[in-house]
């Protein structure tokens, strides 16, 4: 598989006088669960989920924030996140957060979806939330494929993308154009922060790590809708090692998807 | 001069073999290993090498399984 494994690798004996918990530098966060996730070796989503119990852990959160988990690779977040979880119908996270923040406005509550729950089946609560206002975090993982059901194309997989339904490449005229989901959303009053963020290099990890920081702290000051779409790979269906896929993230999806805040509050 | 001397622990059973760690270790002392784990994946492994402790591998680690430690260690000043 890979030209770096080899049997006769000198493998270095850990130092036991370094592991003390004052050296300590990085550890999984506690409100991430022990279980092994399903996801696929190289998945973003892994990614994604350790950033967001991070901000969870570093906050303080645990006991006050509820998730909603999509339908989709992901469908089986609440396993991973060990904070309160709600499954939702495909796409309707959004309207189940609504009613989830409407009855208890002081808790924290995100929606963890990806682009063939919120900008396919779910586009139109996702569009109505953000333009009522509502007071919630979404996370938005953007791999421009439905990964779950095998590599179908998604509304945002990009111009002569390969996919099992454009088997000769996403051809925009007869197939539209790549939804840019998180631009549209911009546009509306409802909606306070829209940033997009990758998690293929460290650098990018803390980049996006800081951004659902932020939105966490506008949520708590009731700015309206944030939005952190995150721009990963999908390595399974786009046929591809995964450093190769986060590659493609960086050489195609990204120039596409520019990264950055594309709208952010004026905090006083 | 102080130095950091990193170490790195992986939980080798939980590991996919995605190589990203192995990429994105700037001081080249992450491999994956010839042996493989109950799951039939060829696991990550920290070898010889001046890890620094700087983390990047377990940043971007997708299962969330790496821990880094670090400690500075400062050496004795050289007198020319």
């Amino acid at each position: 598989m890979n030209q770096n494994t080899t049997a006769d690798i000198q493998e270095h004996t850990v130092d036991e006088s370094i592991c003390s918990s004052e050296n300590l530098v990085y550890t999984k966060p506690q409100t991430l669960t022990d279980d092994p996730m399903h996801y696929c070796p190289g998945c973003g989503h892994g990614t994604a989920h350790k950033i967001l119990m991070e901000v969870v852990d570093e906050l303080g959160l645990q006991s006050q924030t509820i998730g909603i988990a999509p339908v989709g690779c992901s469908v089986f977040a609440y396993h991973y996140l060990n904070v309160d979880m709600q499954e939702a119908a495909h796409g309707r996270a959004c309207a189940v957060a609504t009613g989830v923040k409407r009855m208890m406005p002081d808790k924290y509550v995100f929606t963890y979806q990806g682009d063939g729950d919120l900008a396919a089946i779910g586009t139109a609560e996702t569009i109505h939330a953000a333009n009522r206002g509502e007071n919630f975090l979404v996370v938005f993982i953007n791999n421009g494929i439905y990964g779950m059901t095998s590599g179908q194309m998604a509304p945002t997989t990009l111009p002569g993308m390969f996919s099992t339904t454009s088997p000769y490449g996403r051809d925009v005229e007869t197939m539209g154009y790549p939804l840019k989901i998180a631009d549209l959303l911009a546009l509306l009053p409802g909606v306070a922060y829209v940033t997009r963020q990758a998690v293929h290099t460290p650098a990018n990890v803390r980049k996006a790590k800081k951004a659902m920081k932020n939105a966490f702290e506008y949520q708590k000051k009731k700015l309206g809708l944030c939005l952190v779409e995150i721009v990963t790979n999908c390595p399974s269906n786009w046929k591809m090692e995964p450093l190769e896929s986060n590659q493609f993230v960086n050489d195609k999806m990204i120039p596409f998807y520019q990264l950055g805040d594309i709208k952010k509050p004026e905090v006083k | 001069m102080a130095k950091a001397i990193g170490e790195v622990i992986i939980d080798i059973e939980k590991c996919k073999g995605c190589d990203l760690c192995v990429d994105a270790c700037p001081t080249e002392t992450l491999a994956l290993s010839g042996k493989i784990n109950h799951k039939g994946y060829h696991y990550a492994i920290r070898i010889e090498g001046d890890c620094n402790g700087c983390a990047a591998c377990a940043i971007i680690c997708p299962e969330a399984i790496i821990t880094v430690y670090r400690k500075i260690v400062k050496s004795e000043k050289v007198v020319a």
